[in-house]
């Protein structure tokens, strides 16, 4: 007969109970909002009065986490980047060039001479005077041919060398191609991280979508043209000649010198002529290694120009300090070891092996490493949002009182349980959004609005099965118990092929649509949930009281 | 005193002229199909590149200097609306501005969106840019991809589903109606000519939910009448079971409608379209879970020994307690 378990009972109520608490700080967003920031500063040190009057305005024992309004309700900028991943294969190719040219000096007797052709820029091509010397001039280059790893199998090389008549081809092999993708693809995202993060602006994102792409969402932000100033300027990096080093922050400073903080030592400045031995523009690689004596480094390889200029400058500054500046920043200042003619060095210190993989990190991300095409902007004022959010507000209100009234008029008391469970849905609903931070978006409340006329479809199936029941079947309880019994398996199938157009949405949308999946996925849920076991246990719980002999529905 | 929409004991007959009906539904797929092709969808930058502006300005809207405030810049087709709302303050005055996609161009152009705002600045000094959105050709091919593929995607995992939980022919049925609800619906945008967009994707897969949901109910009832009533005529079994659930399906449409109809009124010009789309759907999927799903499901004749649940026939979920 009609009966549920207590343990089942106080599990339901607990449910309810935890949806309604963790979608109370939504009531008071923006006490929250500022609440959460306080805290947020507080714990970076800055702690004022003020801010500690904010953080006290939402008690810490509450549940603090907040919906995340999308771009379209707070009002911010959306952008979708393309990586110009070919930028970096001809990068590749002219630093390149040198090797090849004195690897093939060397076989002069076997090729003859050599004369570089026009070509793309992402391939080279060279001309010999005596094509009998091919095969030994292909040898000569697939000998510069590094392997690389790959998952597909070993003997993989980075280059590919083929030869058309009397003219050798040298252009990155498909797997180094679709590697280094790859890499300028993460490059480019920790520098546009790095850049959006300096700004400082609320719960940025930053995400890599497909294979060359990047998507830069920033709230707050007035422009689309704004945000692409700030991701468009590259780093500047460089490398200056250390004058000295000391703890003053107001240090004098000769003509043609200036005073650099350092990045990682807390009152230490350095002194530094301002004009740049080399820069970052003129860094082609940086990577993670360790030094003869086993300790963390970096290595890094300039191109051609910057590889002169450095070479000369190490060989006459032997002994000397040097500063790796980055944003005015001192990254390190190592004292240079030996003449370094190669265009490749190795910056060595006390580093640690996640510092030195961090400096890699910074040192290649200094610059963009290819050009960003922008295929997707939006500018969404923060006005337009506000408006939306009013509207949107106002709407829900509206769409919620008409159907409470109208589930009362149709079914009475029962009508009034749907209508408790109804209430506790929507907060269920914003309990788990801002449980899993997920994010509202105006097609969101939308879909809000739709579960809330949606939700009472599985009340309404109970009811109406009750209803029939209640014709034939021996008593109240009965038709009841049987009401929802019977209603379980449309119930259930009509909420499951909605829920996987749901998913599909999920799957395949972007942006607001995919708020407005969201929404209407976890509706689905807290409905069938709210439906078949907290509209229940009101009924049970009301008829173990009452006992009537007979029920209307 | 019950508000009731829907007598308590109804026995209308559904099929008496079930091929009227089945012929008024192919005659209005005929006509969206046709409105489709003839006119076809007045796509939004999502789908067709572009750049859209809105404006707001505390003086009234005149089109025609916005025109010719933009004009000098030659950017081939610019369509300007003025937009009115019910919710828009008294000195707010909004319109929208739309720039076609520029020949040649993969990405979007920064100063084109400058040039333009500009020259606006020029024409209305007070105007205000509150949101600008662009959308490069390149994207705007993938998105037009992606959308199909959901919808058709949607479509394909619910016609496995219920072949899973029900039997082929009620698949079909529903499918039939979905095709039905998505063709007329596309068909609607193309003859009033609404913007099309990424949000209006994303009604159509819910209206596909949604006219499920009815089917699914509809078809619920009409499994378990099959068991029930093993003699009675396939015609009049559905007969049965659409009055049966007849003033379930009433109910949840005007609630649904309800909700609906306030987000139409008071939620907004953004989401007008995306709204309208929804009340269209949720219409047409209540009218073709009666008239085409389950006209489909008699033509098509279903098995009538339901006697012995198979793994196939769902009741595997009816025994889930409180």
């Amino acid at each position: 007969m009609l009966q549920i378990d207590t343990w089942k009972r106080v599990l339901i109520l607990l449910v309810c109970l935890a949806g309604l608490v963790l979608a109370l700080p939504n009531a008071f967003y923006t006490r929250v909002e500022q609440s959460n920031d306080a805290r947020a500063a507080i714990e970076l040190g800055n702690d004022t009065p003020q801010i500690q009057a904010e953080a006290g305005a939402w008690p810490e024992w509450m549940p603090s986490s907040l919906v995340n309004l999308g771009l379209d309700l707070r009002g911010g900028a959306h952008l979708l980047a393309e990586v110009q991943v070919g930028d970096v294969y001809a990068s590749r190719m002219d630093a390149m060039w040198p090797d090849i040219r004195d690897a093939l000096r060397g076989e002069r007797a076997a090729i003859g001479t050599i004369r570089r052709q026009p070509s793309d820029p992402q391939e080279i091509r060279v001309r010999i005077s005596q094509p009998e010397g091919m095969s030994r001039a292909q040898q000569v280059l697939r000998d510069l041919a590094r392997p690389i790893q790959t998952l597909t199998g070993a003997g993989a090389t980075d280059i590919e060398v083929t030869a058309q008549g009397d003219e050798i081809l040298v252009q990155l092999s498909e797997a180094e191609k679709r590697a280094t993708d790859d890499r300028t693809v993460r490059q480019a995202l920790e520098i546009v991280r790095r850049r959006i993060d300096e700004v400082g602006t609320r719960e940025p994102t930053i995400q890599r979508q497909g294979a060359d792409r990047i998507l830069i969402q920033v709230p707050g932000i007035g422009s689309a043209s704004e945000l692409k100033e700030i991701i468009g300027t590259t780093a500047q990096l460089t490398f200056n000649p250390v004058v000295s080093r000391g703890t003053d922050p107001d240090a004098r400073t000769g003509v043609g010198e200036k005073l650099i903080p350092a990045i990682d030592e807390e009152n230490v400045f350095y002194t530094l002529e301002a004009a740049p031995v080399v820069t970052g523009e003129e860094l082609v690689d940086a990577q993670p290694s360790f030094d003869q004596n086993g300790r963390p480094a970096v290595t890094f390889r300039f191109n051609t120009s910057g590889a002169r200029k450095f070479g000369d400058y190490t060989r006459d500054n032997i002994g000397a300090p040097f500063a790796i500046v980055l944003d005015d920043e001192v990254i390190s200042a190592p004292v240079i070891q030996s003449h370094i003619p190669g265009g490749s060095g190795i910056i060595t210190g006390n580093f640690t092996i996640e510092e030195s993989t961090n400096l890699a990190v910074l040192l290649r991300a200094g610059a963009l490493p290819a050009g960003l095409e922008f295929l997707e902007e939006r500018t969404i004022g923060p006005e337009l949002g506000q408006d939306s959010i009013d509207a949107g507000k106002v709407a829900t209100i509206v769409a919620f009182a008409a159907v409470l009234v109208f589930m009362a008029l149709s079914y009475g008391l029962f009508g009034l349980f749907a209508n408790l469970a109804l209430i506790l849905n929507i907060a269920l609903i914003f309990g788990l959004l801002s449980t899993i931070g997920a994010t509202l978006t105006l097609p969101g409340i939308a879909g809000i609005v739709l579960t809330v006329g949606m939700a009472v479809d599985a009340n309404v199936l109970v009811f109406e099965r009750i209803r029939e029941e209640l014709k034939t079947a021996k008593g109240p309880s009965r038709a009841i118990e049987l009401g929802y019994e019977k209603a379980l398996s449309a119930i259930l199938d009509a909420n499951i092929t909605t829920f996987i157009t749901a998913v599909i949405l999920f799957a395949l949308g972007s942006g607001p649509v995919r708020g407005f999946a969201i929404t209407l996925g976890l509706g689905i849920v807290t409905s069938v949930f709210t439906a078949i076991f907290v509209t229940r246990l009101m009924i049970i719980t009301w008829y173990e009281r009452r006992r009537p002999k007979t029920i209307e529905v | 005193m019950r508000l009731k929409l829907v007598p308590r004991d109804t026995s209308f007959d559904f099929f008496g002229h079930w091929k009227l009906w089945l012929g008024i539904s192919a005659a209005l797929m005929v006509l969206a199909f046709g409105s489709f092709l003839l006119q076809g969808l007045n796509y939004g930058i999502d789908f067709r590149g572009g750049t859209t502006i809105r404006t707001e300005s505390a003086q009234p809207v005149d089109v025609g200097a916005y025109r010719d405030a933009i004009a000098p810049l030659e950017l081939g087709d610019v369509t300007i609306t003025e937009v009115f709302d019910p919710t828009f303050g008294p000195d707010q005055n909004v319109a929208m501005i739309r720039i076609q996609a520029q020949d040649g161009e993969e990405a979007v152009t920064a100063e084109i969106i400058e040039n333009v705002e500009a020259a606006l600045q020029a024409a209305v000094p007070d105007i205000k840019f509150v949101s600008v959105e662009s959308v490069g050709p390149k994207v705007s091919g993938e998105l037009i991809k992606t959308a199909v593929i959901a919808v058709a995607l949607a479509i394909g995992a619910v016609l496995v589903y219920i072949w899973l939980r029900f039997e082929w022919q009620f698949a079909l049925g529903a499918v039939a109606a979905l095709v039905h609800d998505v063709i007329l619906t596309i068909g609607v945008f193309s003859e009033l000519q609404i913007k099309f967009d990424l949000a209006i994707i994303a009604a159509l897969l819910t209206i596909v939910g949604y006219s499920l949901n009815d089917t699914v109910v509809v078809f619920d009832r009409v499994r378990e009448n099959l068991r029930k009533y093993k003699k009675i005529s396939l015609k009049d079994v559905l007969n049965l079971s659409i009055n049966e659930t007849l003033s379930r399906t009433v109910m949840t449409s005007v609630t649904t409608l309800l909700a609906l109809i306030s987000l139409y009124v008071l939620g907004g010009d953004v989401i007008r379209g995306f709204v309208f789309a929804m009340i269209w759907g949720v219409i047409v999927g209540t009218y073709s879970s009666v008239f085409v799903a389950s006209t489909i499901l008699l033509w098509l004749g279903v098995k009538r020994d339901w006697s012995k649940p198979s793994n196939t026939a769902g009741n595997q979920f009816a025994n889930i307690d409180a």
